[in-house]
């Protein structure tokens, strides 16, 4: 392959409240079976990119544990592979990450082994499908130093949340700025870049240099005059999680049939690491309707527009609506769950109420277990 | 050296002939169960979850399935550098090349095998039930007796005890007697066709019996063990075994695991059942489905309605169609306006919009009474129902069928419909 792959997976999000208190971003549970960064590292290996680095610092256990066999995405050969950097205190060096160049920079020995040509650096928290390779073409046919992945928002989506770019008629990137105030253009950075593993190296070794930590600020946009970097534009479903109502909104979509099939039906595949559980279980009882249901659920109330993550009990009499339950909870009987995100592990209480009033309530109890 | 105290021996070549359509292209062991599972996976759990980690897999009928489902044994971490699982064909060597001609002579042609592992002990298992069994604690039993032989039973009701190999004991727990279906069992101790032998014992018999045609453990090693005065003990287990050698009994082992609190629990967490699982996505539920008390496995859809059914991952079930009572395997896709009662629909079945599965009267079936008799329809795999036909009770169908198969679209009760080139 001609490019080795880089997942920026290292990110806290505060927008993301609760849910990243004990779990990196790229860690969050999607579409009731699949983590975050599923979708780049199963992009990576539908992609025949075979080496692959996560850099890793946030809140990292949940996601190391996700990575505890490369073999999930078919990365466990002798040649290439998966490879976590988490920061570690080196003879020179006692700093974490202090930023996303400065990750790069930090496994700069890793960059300079590799013989591949091309890097591709993505992020992991983003829901996406994407044949690497097809960038890759485009970047070398447009004699690119940087090809930036992009897409253009609906006019109701916040493109503040991203970088927004602009680009002439040749696709060149004429604007580029990171979280505006007011966006003054709906195409966005996914994130998704691809370049030379030279340029890479330099450029982020000359960043470090002037102590710049940041890739996108002290690098792309700093650049984008001096180097040529197009955009990409691409078409398909592609969604950022990291706020609380663009992660409900993500989940949620997989509720829609076209959603669906685009990812559980079409090829390629996405790959998530495999647990071994019994099939859901439906209780007389059980009502359900639009659901997404996972393995190991044992349903006994009704669950209606929710997406329910692998091993969620839902008691008696329990009514669930519009939520995202995230797995391994406990709800117990006569619960009324509505507009809610119900963390993981948890367990609710019978005879509990929690409702989103306005906007997505993010719901974590840690009652004792009380009955199985 | 090599060394392994006790290694398993799982007998996985069987037919299982009164599958009838279900195993006409499959081994009885790879026969998909639960929503998920395949009947071999419990043997293979129970296993790696009594701490033996080196298995044995003896395969002659059919094995294209089970090997792909049991590979290199990943799901079971039965992946190792030493030891592991190993399927076993039979081979031709350079003098007596043969098929399995019965269970011990199966086990007999794989001396070398077990050599490899200097064995203490040597399980024998078959991978036809579903269970859940510590074979550690059988194990400790059997070192605890000083046994050479000992043999799970459980009690079964003594009317029905004349179908199984029945053991009578002294008390003790040794066994005095030995009687292969007896018509007046003397004790209803039924063997459960798993042994423990002390290495020793076990190669002593197979070699002395290695001219016995068809030799075979509950007909010949066990007679022989017992007359030359080894010690034998029965370990009895009262926990769930079922052997789901009929029809029946497997529709009915499905149709438990469906009870609020099934006996054969399948979601404990401490004797975990290991499946080579698909890429899994969750099921989808639409907005006018109806389930009631049923297992549903991933990356199911259903739009129609479900009541008591094991329903296999990759089903889709069309709008407005009815599945009752029925054990569906994966892949199967059952078109709208369906009505299915009471049915085996083995994996990758396509049925058409508007069919009838499972009407009429329960007439016995015409060629054979012996399989088709517990008045379900059973569809083999990759069949292909087209739409709008109906479908009696105790049928069977198999392959790839058109409507100009069914005699004014209809398949009455007690038919069967294999096409050219299906078994």
């Amino acid at each position: 392959m001609r490019a080795v792959g880089i997942i920026l997976a290292g990110g806290n999000s505060h927008k993301m409240r609760e849910l990243t208190r004990k779990r990196a971003v790229a860690a969050m549970p999607i579409a009731g079976s699949y983590r975050s960064i599923d979708f780049a590292l199963s992009n990576m290996t539908n992609s025949h990119i075979q080496k692959v680095a996560v850099l890793t610092q946030y809140n990292a256990r949940s996601l190391n544990e996700h990575l505890n066999s490369s073999k999930w995405w078919d990365f466990g050969r002798k040649q290439g592979g998966l490879y976590v950097f988490t920061p570690t205190i080196t003879a020179d060096n006692g700093y974490w990450y202090r930023g996303t160049a400065d990750a790069i920079y930090q496994n700069l020995d890793f960059l300079k082994k590799c013989h591949e040509p091309y890097v591709v650096l993505t992020s992991g928290d983003a829901v996406y499908k994407m044949d690497y390779n097809k960038v890759l073409e485009y970047h070398i046919e447009k004699k690119s130093d940087i090809t930036v992945v992009c897409k253009d928002l609906e006019p109701e989506e916040d493109a503040c949340r991203f970088g927004t770019l602009k680009m002439d008629d040749k696709m060149r990137i004429v604007e580029f700025e990171e979280k505006p105030m007011v966006a003054n253009s709906n195409t966005v950075s996914t994130g998704i870049y691809v370049l030379r593993r030279r340029l890479l190296i330099d450029l982020v070794e000359h960043c470090a240099e002037e102590e710049r930590y940041d890739f996108v600020n002290d690098i792309l946009i700093r650049y984008k005059n001096l180097k040529k970097m197009y955009g990409y534009r691409i078409e398909d479903y592609w969604s950022n999680i990291s706020t609380i109502d663009a992660y409900y909104r993500t989940n949620m979509d997989f509720l829609k049939p076209e959603v669906r099939n685009y990812f559980f039906k079409q090829h390629p595949s996405i790959y998530s690491k495999v647990t071994d559980l019994p099939p859901a279980k439906y209780n007389p009882g059980a009502v359900v309707k639009n659901s997404l249901v996972s393995s190991g659920c044992i349903i006994n109330g009704m669950v209606e527009n929710s997406v329910l993550f692998k091993k969620v009990f839902v008691g008696n009499n329990c009514v669930i609506k519009n939520s995202i339950i995230l797995n391994d909870v406990y709800l117990g009987d006569n619960t009324y769950i509505e507009n809610c995100i119900v963390e993981s592990r948890d367990t609710i209480r019978a005879n509990t109420r929690h409702v989103g009033e306005d906007g997505v309530k993010v719901v974590v109890e840690k009652n004792e277990r009380y009955a199985m | 050296m090599i060394k392994k105290e006790m290694i398993a021996m799982l007998l996985a070549g069987g037919q299982g002939s009164r599958l009838g359509v279900l195993t006409a292209k499959v081994a009885k062991p790879a026969v998909a169960f639960g929503g998920k599972y395949r009947i071999i996976d419990f043997p293979l759990s129970n296993c790696i979850n009594s701490g033996i980690d080196t298995v044995g897999v003896l395969t002659q009928y059919q094995p294209l399935r089970l090997n792909t489902h049991i590979g290199i044994g990943i799901p079971w971490d039965l992946d190792r550098n030493i030891g592991g699982v190993s399927i076993l064909p039979p081979y031709e060597k350079s003098a007596n090349s043969e098929w399995y001609t019965g269970t011990a002579n199966a086990i007999y042609q794989n001396l070398e095998y077990m050599e490899t592992f200097n064995p203490d002990y040597v399980l024998i298992l078959s991978g036809d039930h579903i269970y859940k069994m510590d074979y550690e604690i059988m194990l400790k039993y059997h070192k605890d007796n000083q046994a050479d032989v000992t043999i799970a039973a459980m009690p079964v009701p003594l009317e029905e005890a004349s179908r199984f190999g029945i053991l009578v004991t002294d008390g003790e727990g040794q066994i005095t007697a030995f009687e292969e279906k007896p018509k007046k069992p003397s004790s209803n101790l039924a063997s459960m066709g798993i042994y423990i032998f002390s290495w020793p014992v076990l190669k002593d018999a197979l070699i002395k019996l290695s001219a016995q045609p068809g030799c075979d453990f509950g007909k010949h090693i066990i007679p022989y063990c017992h007359a030359s005065d080894k010690r034998m003990f029965v370990y009895e287990y009262n926990g769930y075994w079922k052997d789901v050698g009929t029809l029946s009994s497997y529709w009915e082992a499905n149709m438990e695991l469906i009870d609020i609190i099934p006996e054969f629990n399948l979601y404990e967490e401490f004797w975990k059942i290991y499946t080579n699982s698909d890429l899994i996505p969750p099921q989808y539920i639409s907005e006018q489905a109806v389930i009631g008390r049923s297992i549903i496995g991933d990356g199911a859809e259903i739009y129609g309605e479900v009541h008591n059914c094991v329903i296999g991952s990759g089903v889709t079930i069309g709008q407005g169609t009815v599945v009752r009572d029925s054990i569906i395997m994966k892949d199967v896709t059952i078109g709208n306006g369906c009505v299915v009662d009471k049915a085996i629909i083995a994996e990758n079945v396509r049925i058409g919009d508007d069919v009838v599965l499972g009407i009429g009267a329960e007439v016995p079936n015409k060629l054979r009474s012996d399989i088709y008799n517990s008045g379900l329809v059973t569809i083999g795999e990759n069949s292909v129902i087209p739409p709008n036909v109906q479908i009696g009770k105790n049928t069977a169908i198999s392959g790839v069928t058109v409507r100009e198969d069914y005699c004014e679209g209809m398949l009455e009760s007690g038919g069967v419909l294999v096409k050219a080139g299906e078994r």
